[in-house]
């Protein structure tokens, strides 16, 4: 008992201290593919640190909504953390406490107040960039609800614990054909939600193409280091949702012990620094589309999913 | 290999061939459907050679075999020689319909096919009541879809293509295995079904100056003004 409430701590001090070196290792693989001499893999950590030295200046127009967005922003990844499988393939003290959907909502509602945010200062880039994201999430939100409406048909559970051991029990289940497409859907999810490059670019900072970076424009000091790493962290969320629960729990510590909790952090790791390479891959291939075209990309997302859907609920 | 891995993996095959036929339906460029359908037949081999396995039937590698040559080898050869080679950087601008409503109504296409085969797959022995039939009929649907809004002379070639693939896919998975002879003389029908379309594109880009046939609305053409049909 008294073990799994500090194993589910331990979890969260993963997520919070290693999100941003997958930003920096993504940023650097990125730098590698395009032959740029660029910042290592620490130069995150160095912002943050930097950002949290600096002072903070607040709008004096603005209300308490811009004052709190941070921390909730930081603090959402966080509680969902809590609620999915990071290092261990067995439920933690807290698994029980809300279900895929439940985190699915809480990641909502940190965009929300993000978004709130963005408007309450009234620069004219914030609300910009906010409606942009609210339309790409408006597009996103059917494709996460089937997802997850056909992984609970698969596995009877929308509880992450139970849903990533259906997908190994036996091992040809993980060639089902609803396994994958759902996780081609779920790739497309993860590109528009963390706001990678066929929909936005995280890049740029030309504030008109702007869609997710516009939000903390107004944001300085403490506060826009917050907003960065719940950034950072989200990503690293969504990475651990898709690899360990969607993908396959390989590489987690399958008994409770700390030796073995131990082990699992090197193979999660390099789980995520393939999947980073495979991020890599696709950024790099890939242009931005125009903005209206998003809604053709995520409508190809939910055709994809709604077809893992039929091919699961007909019985063959 | 046990029955239960084939099974799931004719299953992800299957999977695959009804993505690429969403992907004729809706992408925009002529020489990503025609690789698309490329894709869609290597799958259906696919589908041949895994099926053929679970039932221990040599019918089926044959059925793999006469497709895996015809559709990626021969047939883009066969388009080459005919089709001047412009007619595939085309970009499809004016479809019909507009992608995401014409992506919904092949999902409802889809699922409409997965209802119909439902008493369909009541008549064969419970062996073969695999996902092929299904969604072979989404493949023959959505083709014909794309036949209807595509405009571009290729997009219509491949639509038709990818109705034969679908009736294929279906084809071989109702009955332990479907007579070669039969196989053979379809594909060479598709071989000339191409041909034919490859010259009459091939003549209206000469005499109309473009492949946009779905826009073409007379019998007779005026003299088009130059450009006219290019985007």
């Amino acid at each position: 008992m008294a073990d799994k409430i500090v194993l589910n701590l331990a979890q969260v001090l993963f997520v919070i201290a290693f999100s941003p070196l997958a930003a920096g290792v993504l940023a650097r693989l990125k730098e590698v593919v395009q032959s740029r001499r660029g910042p290592g893999i620490f130069q995150p950590y160095r912002d943050l640190w930097k950002l949290f030295h600096k002072d903070e200046i607040v709008s004096e127009e603005s209300s308490w909504i811009f004052r709190f967005a941070p921390y909730l922003i930081f603090i959402i990844p966080v509680y969902v953390t809590l609620l999915i499988p990071v290092l261990t393939s067995f439920p933690l003290f807290f698994a029980f406490m809300g279900d895929m959907i439940g985190g699915g909502f809480a990641l909502a509602l940190g965009g929300f107040f993000a978004t709130l945010a963005a408007i309450d200062a009234a620069n004219p880039y914030g609300p910009m960039g906010a409606s942009r994201t609210r339309m790409v999430g408006f597009l996103a939100e059917p494709v996460f609800m089937i997802v997850f409406f056909t992984v609970s048909f698969v596995a009877g559970s929308t509880i992450p614990y139970i849903v990533q051991q259906q997908w190994i029990n036996p091992v040809a289940n993980f060639f089902m054909p609803a396994h994958v497409l759902l996780l081609l859907a779920f790739l497309m999810l993860i590109l528009a939600e963390g706001g990678r490059l066929p929909v936005d670019n995280p890049s740029g900072h030309f504030e008109l193409a702007m869609i997710d970076e516009s939000k903390s424009l107004e944001y300085s000091g403490r506060g826009l280091a917050l907003v960065k790493w719940g950034g950072h962290m989200k990503l690293f969320v969504l990475m651990c949702i898709y690899l360990n629960v969607l993908v396959a729990p390989w590489g987690l510590a399958g008994e409770q012990s700390f030796g073995a909790v131990l082990l699992a952090i090197p193979q999660v790791l390099l789980k995520i620094f393939v999947f980073l390479l495979v991020l890599v891959i696709i950024e790099s291939s890939l242009a931005k589309l125009r903005l209206f075209r998003i809604s053709e990309f995520l409508g190809a997302a939910f055709v994809i999913c709604v077809a893992a859907m039929v091919s699961q609920i007909f019985p063959l | 290999m046990t029955d239960q891995l084939l099974d799931n993996l004719n299953a992800l095959v299957t999977g695959l061939f009804l993505l690429t036929a969403f992907g004729i339906v809706a992408m925009r460029q002529t020489r990503g459907v025609f690789n698309l359908f490329i894709i869609q037949s290597i799958l259906l081999a696919l589908s041949a050679l895994i099926l053929g396995l679970r039932h221990g039937s040599e019918d089926l590698y044959g059925v793999a075999l006469v497709n895996i040559i015809i559709k990626p080898l021969i047939l883009p050869w066969l388009l080459r020689i005919t089709v001047p080679e412009e007619v595939y950087t085309r970009r499809e601008v004016s479809q019909a319909l507009n992608i995401p409503t014409s992506l919904l109504i092949a999902l409802a296409l889809a699922i409409l096919a997965y209802f119909i085969s439902q008493p369909l797959l009541n008549a064969v022995a419970p062996e073969f009541q695999g996902p092929n039939v299904p969604i072979g009929i989404a493949g023959l649907l959505l083709g014909a879809f794309a036949i209807t809004v595509r405009r571009e002379a290729i997009p219509l070639l491949v639509g038709i293509l990818a109705m034969e693939n679908g009736a294929f896919l279906s084809g071989i998975a109702i009955s332990r295995g479907l007579p070669l002879l039969v196989e053979l003389a379809i594909a060479t029908d598709g071989l000339v079904v191409v041909f034919i379309m490859g010259v009459l594109t091939r003549a209206a880009k000469r005499h109309i100056g473009t492949t946009a046939v779905g826009e073409l609305a007379r019998l007779k053409e005026m003299a088009p003004a130059a450009g006219e049909g290019e985007e």
